[in-house]
């Protein structure tokens, strides 16, 4: 039998990151966050509330196996053994089936604390643009909720919606972005909300002979549209600033950027010493990093006992 | 008198060609990209297999969400005008009329002289569609027919936590992965869309008969969920995706070229606020 092969095009690569300037066993508290979302999962280490490893990998079948597979891989070029770890905290979707954490917290309230850490105290509003759901975050200058606004019922404006896109379109998911300013003039976006009737609609445009690249700029200007909506219903305080996983996509940024007219914060580091090492600044370990730096908070105040094994 | 009526949806073109309130031909098909096209070719079917000339027709009536694309209709009526002229026609008794097609769900209140007293609709999501079924049944790797078939033999009502269609399927696909039988998957499918249309229903309000009509009606699997979500009896015609071209025709017969119904459009709130 033969079998075609088959192309998946919103397979985006997996990451892993380990901080050569830190040296684990002259910290303190080596804590971890475990944030296993519903597309990607990530884990964050960190030594004293120092960045020192991470990964971002995607999510399998079951939340327990994605929560060991992310952590394998951000330890994988370090000596530090995950028994090592002082504190974890799940957070994510899946947060309940993390089998490393001694507890769990919403990745709500951690991704408003890894913003603040990543992006600095002066973010007041966090997008978090997550696989299957899109959360607006009001937050104070120490990272803590205020309130938000989220849509988790609906795939449009999520990362799963982008990945179906990817598909249809055959474009590699990480090039829609780029590839969506290449076109002469901006097109109108695509009318439908649901994915499943945009579907349709780009599969006309295609038929319609309309470039790839127009079909692009259409889709992301939907979706900055959408996205648009939510914020609006929040009420956006600057500064602002955007995490997961379509932060990464200009295409969407750029057009949201546009649409709310107000610019998103810069992806360096908040802190000077990381920024200007250059260390890698991946938007989507913001809830890791926030269930890491939970886990340290807790371990320095007392208010929870270290977990070491090993 | 020969009057026609040509309902374009979103998925399918339903054309009927009545003589004095018998039917004469009845041709459906898919509308593709261009359903311009696609409803003058399938009204060329009818009229040749009706035998008839175009001048033969006084009366041309479109309907459907794409009926305004029918360039040879004498006149144009919304979709659930057209649904409560062609169901008051087969089912007198009818007062509800729930109407699922591929790309909208809708439920009307009606008179019994077949006006429209009020008016629900669930559109621009594919959650409540014949999308959704369809799009699960890919998932599952079972027809739609079949699927039917299947879920009338589950006994298991499992509940779907996703509305969405996209979300939907992978939540079929870790359904499969858990071994779930398919006979309960394909119920809990049905059971997702009936409960998202029975409370576009209970919206009009829920008086008997209630008649489904449109192309996810020819799904028994569905009509039994339907059925047990609303907790009422529910009469489904033959061809029941051919009402509202039937409708749409004795609009044309009865000389009506234009009506006008006023929809609540029913927005499902998908933002949720919350406190930290």
């Amino acid at each position: 039998m033969v079998e075609a092969k088959k192309v998946e095009f919103w397979r985006w690569p997996e990451t892993s990151w380990v901080n050569p300037d830190v040296d684990w066993k002259k910290g303190k508290f080596v804590t971890a966050g475990v944030d296993v979302g519903s597309v990607s999962s990530q884990a964050v280490i960190m030594v004293d509330g120092q960045l020192y490893a991470y990964s971002n990998t995607r999510t399998g079948s079951n939340s327990p196996d994605s929560a060991l597979k992310c952590m394998n891989m951000a330890l994988k070029e370090s000596d530090l053994k995950v028994d090592t770890i002082d504190y974890c905290i799940g957070t994510g979707y899946g947060r309940v089936n993390v089998p490393m954490a001694q507890q769990t917290i919403t990745e709500i309230a951690c991704h408003a604390r890894g913003a603040n850490f990543m992006y600095g105290p002066e973010i007041r509003t966090v997008l978090d643009m997550g696989g299957q759901d899109c959360k607006a975050i009001r937050c104070d200058e120490r990272g803590k909720v205020m309130k938000f606004m989220m849509n988790d019922k609906c795939a449009a404006g999520t990362g799963r919606g982008m990945e179906v896109f990817a598909d249809l379109i055959r474009v590699p998911v990480w090039e829609i972005g780029p590839r969506s300013f290449q076109v002469e003039k901006e097109p109108p976006m695509i009318s439908s909300t649901c994915v499943v009737f945009a579907k349709t609609e780009v599969v006309g445009l295609l038929q319609e002979g309309v470039p790839e690249n127009e079909i692009m700029a259409a889709y992301c200007a939907a979706m900055a549209h959408r996205i648009t909506e939510l914020l609006n219903r929040l009420g956006m305080e600057e500064k602002f600033a955007i995490t997961g996983g379509i932060a990464k996509n200009e295409g969407v940024v750029k057009r949201l950027e546009k649409e709310l007219g107000v610019k998103a914060t810069d992806k360096v580091w908040h802190a000077p010493k990381m920024r200007d090492k250059g260390l890698p600044f991946d938007t989507q370990i913001a809830g890791g990093i926030g269930a890491a730096l939970f886990a340290f908070a807790m371990l320095e105040r007392g208010k929870a006992q270290s977990a070491r094994k090993a | 008198m020969i009057s026609a009526g040509i309902d374009v949806g979103g998925k399918n073109v339903h054309i009927v060609i009545t003589r004095n309130g018998t039917i004469l031909a009845k041709v459906g098909g898919p509308t593709g990209i261009n359903k311009a096209e696609a409803a003058e070719k399938l009204y060329a079917e009818a009229l040749a297999q009706a035998k008839l000339k175009r001048e033969d027709v006084s009366q041309v009536v479109a309907t459907g969400s794409s009926g305004s694309r029918v360039s040879f209709a004498d006149g144009v009526i919304p979709d659930a005008a057209a649904d409560a002229r062609g169901v008051i026609k087969l089912i007198p008794s009818a007062r509800t009329i729930i109407d699922v097609g591929a790309e909208e769900g809708r439920a009307m209140k009606i008179s019994p002289e077949g006006k429209v007293l009020d008016f629900a609709i669930n559109e621009r999501c594919a959650a409540g569609t014949g999308t959704f079924v369809d799009t699960m049944s890919r998932a599952l790797e079972v027809p739609v027919e079949e699927m039917a078939k299947l879920s009338l033999k589950s006994t298991k009502s499992i509940p779907m936590n996703a509305q969405c269609a996209v979300f939907g399927e992978s939540e079929v696909v870790s359904l499969i992965h858990q071994k779930t039988p398919k006979q309960d998957i394909a119920r809990a499918v049905h059971d997702a869309i009936a409960g998202r249309i029975g409370s576009v229903a209970r919206i009009v309000g829920l008086e008997k008969d209630v008649v489904m009509i449109g192309g996810v009606a020819k799904n028994p699997g569905f009509v039994e969920s339907l059925k047990r979500d609303i907790g009422m009896e529910v009469k489904v015609p033959d061809n029941p995706d051919f009402v509202s071209a039937l409708g749409a025709a004795s609009a044309a017969a009865a000389g009506v070229l234009e009506e006008k119904v006023e929809a609540k459009v029913v927005e499902k709130e998908q933002i949720e606020e919350g406190k930290a």
